[in-house]
């Protein structure tokens, strides 16, 4: 008996142990981007003494305004859902080593397929109504990621125009179809509401957060797990990494290409979908206030991986609501978020999208 | 009279390889020196360190009979010597006048360029060389031939009187190339001197006076070009016939396993690389491809492989015709490819130890189970084998391979392509920049594999390794097999000449 206990409180230790040092390299791995936020958080503070402010005051504010009561933490969840998409979607894209800056479009389309079938369909059931409309805004978003995917594969078009290019058009064709065929009623450029039976529950009344985040979250685990642990995301990352090398070892490039820009458009078009039938409840004219750049942003302070994009997504709508509860409590301009969030990109990202540059050989006609 | 440059005692090494060792190099005024050897001999370390580009680790360097330190390309272009690069130099957007005289530009009025002046030198400087170019196109509208004259301009500009060209006909077709030799007997009419980077030995042969041979960081020889030939070329740049270093089992081979039939396929200038490529491999046989470089052989490899088209010709393998078959589907079906370039197509370098060795295999059982989930344990298992097999140094199988030395790096892709079980084996240069342990030991596995039953296709750039491993040797001579020998009933004469493009009965 006492043996037993002893073999089993040794096996619990090892157990902790090696959790220990999971938590450890996890924690080594996402140190520079702490070490860059602290030093943006710093230079923001540096900036509010100059102006005159406090930053005690003003980032105590912040932090309550983001996570001091429900409305805060509803409000700064509701913000990071679309982001996690979109970093997701980059993410992806990434990996398989393909600049899909179009998650923007992606969203839009996605969302704007998820509207019409939120409005179509009034009384159906809503177990069946709403898996039908995310399914509907996945397609549309995996269609959006389709064309570039193609054009990449078959004519050599690189995705950075194409994806970019499609965004415009997606933002235009969207914009068209609400201020004419699909108007509804009034001043406003939107559709009318979709059905009941189409929403996404709210899952912290009152306010707007919905179920799109558990998607988001479903999304993180689902993205990190076909990465590492499938054979078609080590296929992707070869690919990514080293495409002669994954030729030779007989992946096929063009079909992980198109195959990976597809995935990535689909992740940002449920990230639309999400938005319109968990927050908006209809689709209003360029209702993204940016998603998809915020993604990029939020991919790239994340480290590239989901769950420190998840993470980066929190920091970012943390940020956004705080900060309207930090210039109302302080007085403190809501443009001073904005900076913020554009030192914390600086500071993370800027080296390493120099160092990405360098590694693809930008910049050789300086070093030789 | 004192010579143009000595050279003496120029050693340089670099972390895996003994890139130049006590060479001695001397360049006469007014001649023409072509430097001989295959891809790695050291021929473009030893220019480099001429130019400044890399300091020696030892020796000293003589430029007309002074000796002298050069630390930088600066330095090297007031001593009079120019280099024309493999890689052209140039600012694509701008015009020819202008890139050659990039960094020393006529000024007037201490601010402006004197354009006008600019052009009229520069006009009296082409007529003088006889070498023609329109001087106001902007340079990325030009042909490669056309642009290499503009380097060689630059430098004369700059005041070279001694012209390295690294290996400059590799980028022409045959017709610049003709260009080319023109252009660099007018120099030497007019008293330069020049030096001649190449392994082509034909040409070398045709626009050189004196030629030095490298092989594998050391000068073979210094000859006279009028009282050598190809072969005798041939044979001091690639390596004599050696005894069998590897004992081999006394096999009878069996039935053909791969062949090729007049396979012709384009590189990547679109030029023709291969021009009807026949020839067959059998199990229990190591076909050795001979060559000197650049003759077609990496063409053949990839599409032989799979990852170049085949624009003509069959590919067949054991009755199937594999010519249209995909990279994958060929490795299905039994063939392992050892590349040429380690790291561009070997490997992932960021990928661990444990990820390299099942690339090629992850997609099926064990590996990945109901053909979607890759199993760790199942990857784990297999790499920590191969390691122990085929002693690959590493502290553990998540260690990624970027950080392995060359030669435990190729030992993994060896341990990938040979636990594969193939039929056949291509190995291009399977031992090239390896130490003598690794080299041996991968020559071993390759006859290890033949005697168990595999067919291998060697390509070699070392003729030592084609002597010492293959049952019988095919010589490639620009994209053709020119003959298939026994290697007890042929002479290393007989190869050299045919390597070389000589005809033999």
């Amino acid at each position: 008996m006492t043996e037993k206990l002893s073999r089993l409180s040794l096996e619990t230790r090892e157990l902790f142990r090696r959790f220990l040092a999971e938590l450890k390299l996890a924690l080594r791995r996402i140190l520079p981007q702490i070490i860059a936020i602290l030093i943006a958080f710093l230079a923001g503070a540096i900036m509010l003494l100059v102006t005159g402010y406090s930053p005690l005051e003003a980032y105590g504010a912040l932090v309550i305004g983001a996570f001091g009561d429900v409305n805060g933490i509803g409000q700064t969840f509701t913000q990071a859902t679309p982001i996690i998409f979109t970093a997701l979607a980059f993410i992806f894209a990434f990996k398989c080593g393909l600049f899909n800056i179009g998650a923007e479009g992606q969203l839009l389309v996605g969302g704007f397929v998820a509207a019409l079938v939120g409005i179509s369909f009034d009384g159906m059931p809503t177990f069946i109504h709403v898996p039908m409309a995310l399914l509907a805004g996945a397609v549309g978003g995996g269609l959006w990621g389709f064309i570039p995917a193609i054009l990449k594969a078959k004519l050599g078009a690189h995705e950075v125009i194409t994806t970019m290019m499609l965004s415009y058009v997606a933002l235009y064709v969207t914009g068209y179809m609400v201020n004419y065929p699909f108007k509804a009623p009034g001043w406003v450029a939107q559709t009318v509401q979709i059905a009941p039976s189409a929403e996404l529950p709210r899952i912290l009344p009152p306010t707007q957060l919905s179920a799109s985040i558990i998607i988001a979250v479903i999304l993180v685990g689902l993205v990190h797990y076909t990465l590492q642990k499938m054979s078609f995301g080590y296929e992707v990352r070869a690919i990514g990494l080293n495409p002669a090398a994954a030729e030779s070892g007989g992946i096929s490039i063009k079909r992980g290409i198109i195959l990976a820009l597809v995935i990535s458009g689909t992740i940002a078009g449920l990230g639309g979908a999400g938005e319109v039938l968990g927050v908006h409840l209809r689709f209003i004219e360029n209702f993204s206030p940016g998603y998809g750049w915020d993604g990029l942003a939020v991919a790239l302070v994340g480290g590239l991986n989901p769950g420190g994009a998840l993470l980066a997504a929190v920091l970012f709508g943390a940020l956004r609501s705080g900060g309207m509860g930090m210039s109302r409590a302080t007085g403190v301009p809501l443009d001073i978020v904005t900076i913020l969030q554009a030192l914390v990109i600086l500071f993370v990202a800027a080296p390493m999208v120099i160092r990405y540059i360098l590694k693809k050989g930008g910049f050789k006609w300086l070093s030789s | 009279m004192t010579s143009a440059v000595e050279m003496k005692g120029i050693t340089k090494s670099f972390p895996s390889v003994v890139a130049n060792d006590k060479i001695d190099f001397v360049l006469e005024k007014g001649e023409v020196h072509g430097l001989l050897g295959e891809n790695g001999a050291g021929k473009t370390v030893l220019m480099s360190i001429l130019y400044g580009l890399y300091r020696p680790d030892e020796g000293q360097i003589f430029v007309n009979g002074s000796e002298v330190e050069i630390d930088c390309p600066s330095t090297a272009i007031k001593l009079g010597i120019g280099m024309v690069h493999q890689h052209f130099m140039v600012v694509p957007s701008l015009t020819v006048v202008e890139n050659i005289i990039l960094g020393r530009e006529p000024i007037k009025y201490k601010l402006l360029l004197d354009m006008n002046k600019t052009l009229s030198d520069v006009k009296d400087f082409c007529e003088r060389y006889k070498l023609e170019v329109d001087l106001k196109a902007p340079i990325h509208t030009l042909p490669v031939g056309v642009q290499q004259r503009v380097e060689i301009l630059k430098a004369l500009y700059r005041g070279a009187d001694i012209l390295i060209l690294d290996e400059p006909t590799s980028v022409l077709t045959p017709q610049e190339a003709e260009e080319l030799f023109k252009a660099i007997r007018v120099l030497k009419e007019q008293g330069k001197t020049v030096i001649f980077i190449s392994h082509k030995l034909r040409e070398v042969l045709a626009i050189c006076d004196r030629i030095t041979v490298l092989r594998r960081g050391k000068v073979v020889g210094t000859v006279k070009a009028n009282e050598t030939d190809l072969s005798e070329l041939a044979v001091m740049m690639v390596g004599r016939k050696v005894v069998f270093t590897c004992r081999k089992k006394q096999v009878e081979t069996k039935e053909v396993v791969l062949k090729v039939e007049n396979l012709k396929a384009i590189d990547d200038r679109g030029l023709p690389a291969l021009k009807g490529v026949t020839f067959e491999v059998r199990s229990f046989e190591i076909l050795g491809i001979a060559g000197v470089e650049g003759n077609g052989q990496t063409e053949l490899v990839e599409t032989i492989a799979g990852l170049r088209k085949a624009a003509e010709g069959k590919i067949i393998l054991e009755s199937i015709d594999i010519t249209r078959a995909p990279p994958g589907k060929r490795i299905e079906l039994g063939i392992s490819h050892v590349p040429e370039d380690r790291h561009k197509r070997g490997l992932i370098l960021d990928f661990s130890v444990m990820e390299n060795l099942i690339l090629g295999s992850h997609n099926k059982p064990p590996f990945t189970i109901g053909r979607i989930r890759l199993n760790f344990e199942a990857a784990s298992h297999h790499a920590r084998r191969l390691i122990k097999d085929f002693f690959i140094k590493t502290p553990d199988t998540d260690t990624s391979v970027r950080h392995l030395s060359g030669g435990t790096q190729q030992r993994v892709i060896v341990a990938r392509e040979f636990s594969r079980k193939p039929k056949v084996i291509i190995a291009s240069q399977p031992t090239r920049g390896l130490d003598v342990g690794a080299t041996e030991y991968v020559r071993q596995k390759l006859v290890e594999m033949r005697d168990q039953g595999c067919a291998v296709l060697l390509i070699s750039a070392d003729l030592d390794e084609i002597w010492a491993l293959s049952d019988r040797i095919a010589v490639m001579y620009e994209g053709e097999i020119v003959a298939i020998r026994d290697p007890e009933k042929t002479s290393e004469q007989e190869i050299g000449l045919l390597m070389a493009g000589g005809k033999h009965d």
